[in-house]
């Protein structure tokens, strides 16, 4: 049992692992394309090698760390941050339950009772990677983005705990694996499209992703949190933005896209095994799209101003979350008096 | 007034609609936008497999040319060096021998002549002051060295080979006369 799970973590961590290293080849070909451009296409065919380059390259570079930083914070900063990334999809259900060698095995790492609060904690825990490599690298636009980070991240989980809320009352359970055996029907998105929606600009701002990327903004903050940052310890800053992406939209097709399930899945009259492998291959599916659409939005939009972003967290999606809130409420209150 | 471009936009900074203030039906223009330029196909040229052909007044690397016997032209007469605004260009004139006659068409020529491509902005004021038609800019580009020594060009890079005449015919804008014998 034990040696089954261990299995199933390494693979799912493998798995994550070899995903975010190729959502940075992804992430540049599709700006490429959107651009008009061919992208990394000199490493091996089609550029397929250019992660392994980017990543050896990363290995090599010197590693740096200020003199006037604080040396253990500014080593945990990135270490914080790629650690809360890779612990996030513990709770996310890979898939429905295989039949292996007369064992059933359960395609989750853990069913945690209150998976979705889980997922909420570890994704704002992630921000205290970034906090304290930002503030402990002694400079001030690491300062800046730290403190960016900081309010960005208290500014939208809100509106993305309310937007959850709502998927809570609704499915009555916070375990993420019971939200999707509900959905085998229809899915959550169906019932909250405003919900839905307030989710995924809060998953991107979460994920630190443009147009709400301003803790590291370039033009601005020269890097921001990471400023002073090099070699792999970059390399760990932003491949945990790979992962969280990743992390996202897996969180975003299993609450709002009804995870492994699939339309006509279970009248196919295909064996059970065949039904989860087909659910894995769905959701993976699903997680992509909502990865391409995250990166189609980087490459179409501009990055906010920092008032335009406060400015929409707090008085445009908290309250839209709260009266979506209470407008599931009082459909959950009618539909049981009737 | 009337605008000479027809393409000014009288702005006019009146409240937004809900519908405009909502951003989503701009965001989403944006996106289709962006998705349509996404199947469009890439204006990318794989450079050293493809090369764009250089226009005729294209300015690279320098070419010393030779005479058609073979000869060099440049006399080290020093008018280039003097009209180069990046002071790239040194010479050493030096006496023709009686036995040089093939090497050299003049009675004078460069004994060293050196162009630092580093300092060399490429303006083609070198060959425009050049009496002798010895100097002209070429379709060729500078290679990258690793040294900044290997940057400066003596005659071996310059001066064209015997064997492999370079073409300039296109920069030949301007003739002096038969009595310069090109």
């Amino acid at each position: 049992m034990v040696l089954e799970k261990t299995i199933f973590i390494l693979i799912i961590f493998s798995i994550t692992l070899l995903i975010a290293t190729y959502l940075t080849y992804f992430e540049r070909k599709v700006a490429a394309f959107l651009q008009d451009r061919l992208g990394p296409d000199r490493a091996g065919p089609f550029g397929i090698l250019q992660p392994l380059a980017d990543a050896g390259k990363m290995f090599f570079k010197e590693d740096f760390i200020p003199a006037e930083s604080v040396k253990l914070l500014f080593i945990l900063g990135p270490g914080i941050a790629m650690f809360t990334a890779c612990m996030t999809g513990a709770v996310i259900p890979w898939g429905d339950q295989l039949q292996l060698f007369g064992r059933t095995i359960d395609l989750q790492i853990a069913d945690v009772d209150i998976g979705i609060l889980y997922v909420v904690g570890f994704v704002s825990i992630g921000v205290y990677g970034i906090m304290i490599g930002g503030w402990s690298s002694n400079n001030k636009y690491s300062l800046f983005g730290a403190i960016r980070a900081g309010s960005q991240m208290i500014s939208y989980e809100l509106a993305m705990g309310l937007s959850l809320i709502a998927i809570v009352m609704l499915t009555g359970s916070l375990s993420v694996r019971e939200i999707v055996e509900q959905q085998a029907g229809v899915w959550n998105v169906f019932y909250q499209p405003l919900g839905f929606l307030i989710f995924f600009i809060c998953a991107l701002a979460e994920c630190n992703r443009a147009p709400f990327d301003l803790p590291e903004c370039e033009t601005e903050l020269i890097g921001g949190y990471h400023t002073e940052y090099s070699s792999m310890k970059l390399g760990f800053f932003l491949f945990a933005e790979y992962i969280n992406m990743f992390i996202s939209a897996a969180v975003i097709a299993t609450v709002y896209f009804g995870g492994y399930h699939f339309p006509f899945m279970h009248s196919l009259g295909l064996s059970e095994n065949v039904v989860s492998i087909l659910g894995i291959l769905v959701l993976f599916l699903k997680i992509f799209l909502f990865i391409f659409i995250f990166m189609w939005i980087r490459w179409t939009l501009p990055r906010f101003r920092y008032d335009q972003l406060m400015h929409l967290g707090w008085k445009i999606l908290i309250p839209l979350a709260i009266l979506n809130m209470v407008g599931t409420g009082g459909f959950i209150l009618l539909s049981t008096k009737m | 007034m009337a605008s000479l471009t027809n393409r000014s936009k009288v702005v006019v900074n009146k409240k937004m609609t809900f519908w405009e203030r909502l951003y989503l039906p701009a965001i989403f223009g944006g996106m289709a936008i962006t998705l349509k330029h996404f199947f469009r196909k890439s204006n990318t040229v794989r450079y050293p497999e493809v090369k764009r052909p250089f226009s005729p007044v294209y300015r690279g690397l320098h070419v010393l040319k030779r005479d058609d016997k073979g000869a060099e032209r440049c006399t080290a007469c020093g008018l280039c060096a003097v009209a180069c605004p990046a002071e790239a260009i040194t010479m050493t004139a030096a006496e023709r021998k009686k036995d040089e006659k093939h090497l050299y068409r003049e009675e004078k020529y460069a004994a060293v002549y050196e162009i630092n491509m580093l300092r060399c902005i490429f303006c083609g004021l070198c060959e425009e002051a050049c009496p002798k038609e010895a100097i002209f800019l070429t379709d060729r580009l500078v290679p990258t060295e690793l040294e900044r020594e290997d940057f400066i060009y003596g005659k071996d890079k310059l001066v064209e080979l015997l064997d492999q005449r370079i073409d300039v015919s296109k920069r030949q804008v301007k003739t002096y006369g038969e009595d310069l014998k090109i």
